[in-house]
């Protein structure tokens, strides 16, 4: 038996506003009536080191989403999506910001960052995979530290929540002098995915 | 009304609401949001808020609190309790005033801790309720319920999140904040029952252990234990457990006896119940087996055929978290059902590892790289807990244990005879929390060694509290603004200085005169925290690399995550312009970019 209605999985590197996103399809959850569970990364992690986020709607278990469970996984940064992909259940969808944040371990030349075809194949076998420069969109829309509502943008197209209350909750979390700024981002971000 | 809140915030909602006038704690993950929370909030209720020294100091300020008949809260991480278990045991003998709750917060698979012990434990140690909460609705619940509980037997009362409670996000039913006078009568005399001689504690003791069977059977009734009897298997789980166990039989459409435990002493005649109705059940917990040891002695008088599946039997995990999958496999092994195993994803391999890095512009980067170079590879490095112990890469994090014990640990090894120099390491914070105990004991035993406090003003880990070093109060009053170097002074170390890590130069040479001293040194390298830079506003300039780069990697060897390398050296747009790397450069290639 399904437990949960949507399971969605968000990655990226600590400090890309991860937890906002998951914060703000909660308050939307939370106005449309449907039970939701979440959890997050803080602490040590959030030093730029790689964080994942659980998000899970109309559900009232535990707040982790089971790995080969997630109806989608959105990653602000591409390396992550194949770090955490193992969380994807098949006939998901996989929404990417194709835009790198080096680890310290590739600056440093320990390791090679892979090509970003490198990272999709593999998840293509088993999800549909959108992916997107989701910083040049974010720079596009006037301001890059929007990439995350840009890819939520981009994940409204497949939430069991109508856009109309994902606004809302968007108003509601952002101070108010960035919200046309936001709205813009969220408008390109969905304009990416097509219906 | 419903709310989207964190565990936390949920469980500060709940300190709220029950009336409660005096929260303190000491920051750790996953605790360090209830005092926030109420911090942010005091001036509009009447409470008062803090953000303790440590850990014993803030459960002590909520002992006293509750004997002057205000209920009270101390707020912190599992091995704070630790660090407050000299008070929290015998305070159980002598008992409380108003409600006193202390929220230890446990962290299965150690996500930001060195262990995952289990607060539990400590429960039965010190014969004192524990409350398991769920999630953060039973979060917020149980914080209620706990401080009436607390008066109920004049007992202090555990409340034990998890990592995934504490920070866990959902909805939340949530009630009256009542206005008003939160602060009780004042402090009652009564020696009997304050004063821990022995001709007291023997008498307290005796009354705790008799206490313990009524407070079993109050809890007996609490709403978060739940006994389904349906049939001869059954499970039987605590806390988050009991949320992965029904989801598992709810996946797996397996209906079976399920006894649900969110309190502790855990409800012997509900475990009995269940004990006689099966023939086999499976105890889930996190962590230590506390639930499957009581079942395990209640089998033995009712039911010594019953077979019984845990940790014993090597299906649950004693160590790290559980999650749906462990657990839904495992009742479906006991079940003779097919587990599921998630797909591999091909290729996972060429992801590159990214582990936590001090952020760009770190001082505490700036301050590993000047003490290397004076004290040298060679040398001890003895590290504490903090953000600066992210900084293992540079090699000079060779221990970390516990708060403080960098400084006795120096000591320690410098007296069981390793002559080499020795640099111990410990953040401002942490100094303040348990470090100057130790640095008083390296002075007064003749400690020869340097202690380096890296002083980046703030508790930065946890999310950026105040401490005495800063002159701000949890909430946000100025107060005395106590002086690093006067301490260090004071606790009789012999050489102190402080310097700008920003500085290579100087940073260095501090360092090596600290090396050189014969006796007790003290570098203070005092470099505000980036991120509470940011936060305050501060605009950062940035560098560049310019053409006359050659390509020797020195810069990179700096492990500032702005530089890049690909044949020659460049500066990404994460640069908070601390100039270090400009000083590194032997060709003077980086400069500010104007
Ligand atoms: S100035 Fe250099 S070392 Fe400092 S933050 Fe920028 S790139 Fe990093
Ligand atoms: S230290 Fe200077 S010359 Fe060497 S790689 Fe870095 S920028 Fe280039």
């Amino acid at each position: 038996m399904r437990t949960s209605k949507c399971d969605i999985v968000i990655v990226g590197v600590g400090g890309q506003g991860v937890i906002l996103i998951s914060e703000i399809i909660g308050r939307a959850a939370l106005r449309a009536g449907i039970p939701v569970r979440a959890a997050e990364t803080h602490g040590m992690a959030q030093r730029g080191g790689s964080v994942i986020n659980h998000t899970r709607l109309g559900c009232v278990y535990g707040p982790m989403v089971p790995e080969g469970g997630a109806d989608i996984l959105l990653a602000l940064e591409p390396a992550e999506v194949l770090r955490y992909g193992r969380y994807l259940s098949r006939g998901g969808v996989a929404l990417v910001n194709t835009k790198p944040v080096l680890p310290t371990t590739v600056t440093t030349g320990q390791f090679r960052y892979p090509d970003i075809e490198e990272i999709l194949a593999p998840l293509r076998g088993v999800a549909r995979v959108i992916a997107m420069n989701a910083t040049e969109i974010a720079e596009r829309a006037g301001n890059p530290q929007t990439t995350n509502i840009v890819m939520l943008g981009a994940m409204s197209r497949f939430m069991p929540i109508e856009e109309a209350l994902i606004l809302d909750a968007l108003r509601d979390s952002v101070p108010g002098k960035y919200i046309d700024v936001n709205m813009r981002a969220f408008e390109l971000g969905k304009a990416e995915v097509s219906g | 009304m419903r709310e989207y809140l964190l565990g936390n915030v949920a469980i500060a909602r709940g300190v709220l609401e029950a009336g409660a006038g005096l929260a303190a704690g000491y920051p750790g993950t996953p605790s360090s949001e209830i005092i926030d929370t109420l911090s942010g909030i005091a001036s509009r209720y009447d409470i008062h808020v803090e953000w303790s020294v440590n850990e014993k100091a803030a459960l002590e300020v909520a002992i006293g609190g509750s004997w002057a008949g205000t209920r009270s809260v101390a707020t912190m991480k599992h091995v704070g309790l630790n660090v407050a278990a000299d008070p929290f045991m015998t305070l159980a003998y002598l008992g409380v005033d108003a409600g006193l709750v202390i929220v230890s917060a446990d962290d299965p698979y150690c996500h930001s801790s060195q262990n995952e012990q289990d607060t539990r434990r400590y429960a039965q140690f010190a014969s004192v309720p524990c409350l398991d909460p769920a999630d953060p609705q039973e979060a917020r619940d149980m914080t209620i319920y706990a401080f009436d509980l607390s008066e109920r037997f004049s007992v202090p009362v555990l409340l034990r999140p998890t990592t995934r409670v504490s920070h866990a996000r959902s909805d939340v039913e949530t009630g009256e904040i009542p206005e008003g006078r939160r602060r009780g009568r004042g402090f009652r005399k009564d020696p009997a029952r304050r004063v821990s001689l022995p001709v007291n504690a023997r008498v307290l003791h005796r009354a705790l252990i008799d206490k313990q069977r009524d407070i079993e059977r109050e809890l007996e009734s609490a709403p978060w234990n739940r006994l389904m009897l349906r049939g001869d298997v059954g499970v039987i789980a605590s806390g988050i457990a009991g949320l992965y166990a029904e989801e598992a039989l709810a996946n797996l459409g397996a209906d079976l006896s399920l006894l649900r435990i969110g309190t502790y002493p855990a409800p012997s005649r509900m475990i009995e119940e269940i004990v006689k109705n099966t023939s086999k059940v499976m105890v889930v917990e996190e962590l230590e087996p506390v639930v499957e040891e009581m079942v395990e002695i209640v089998a033995r008088r009712c039911n010594p055929e019953l077979e019984i599946l845990g940790k014993g039997s090597g299906d649950i995990p004693r160590a790290g978290e559980l999650d749906l999958i462990t657990v839904r496999n495992a009742i479906a092994r006991m079940l003779g059902m097919s587990v599921t195993v998630p797909e591999d994803i091909p290729s996972t391999e060429i992801v590159p590892p990214r582990p936590p890095s001090l952020c760009p512009g770190c001082g505490h980067r700036a301050a590993y790289y000047a003490m290397r170079k004076a004290f040298g590879k060679d040398a001890i490095y003895t590290n504490d807990i903090g953000c600066y112990t992210i900084g293992i890469s540079m090699g000079t994090v060779d221990t970390c244990l516990c708060m403080g014990a960098s400084i006795t640990i120096g000591s320690g090894i410098r007296f069981g005879g390793d002559e080499r120099p020795i640099c111990c390491c410990i953040g401002d914070s942490t100094f303040l929390h348990a470090g100057m105990t130790g640095l008083l004991n390296a002075a007064y035993n003749k400690s020869r060694m340097t202690v380096a406090i890296l002083d980046n003003s703030t508790t930065a880990m946890t999310g950026h509290q105040p401490h005495p070093g800063t002159g701000v109060t949890a909430t946000g009053e100025d107060t005395v603004r106590i002086s690093m170097e006067g301490i260090a002074k004071a606790l009789g170390a012999g050489h102190v200085e402080c310097v700008d890590p920003y500085n290579l130069e100087e940073s260095v040479d501090a360092f090596t005169r600290a090396r050189d001293f014969p006796g007790l040194s003290v570098v203070i390298s005092r470099a505000p925290c980036r991120i509470l830079l940011r936060r305050k506003g501060e605009g950062f300039r940035r560098y560049r690399v310019t053409d006359e780069c050659v390509g020797c990697r020195q810069c990179v060897e700096f492990n500032c995550p702005a530089i890049e390398f690909d044949e020659r050296a460049s500066i990404n747009q994460l640069c908070t312009g601390c100039g270090v790397c400009a000083q590194i450069c032997p060709k003077g290639a980086i400069e500010v970019v104007k």
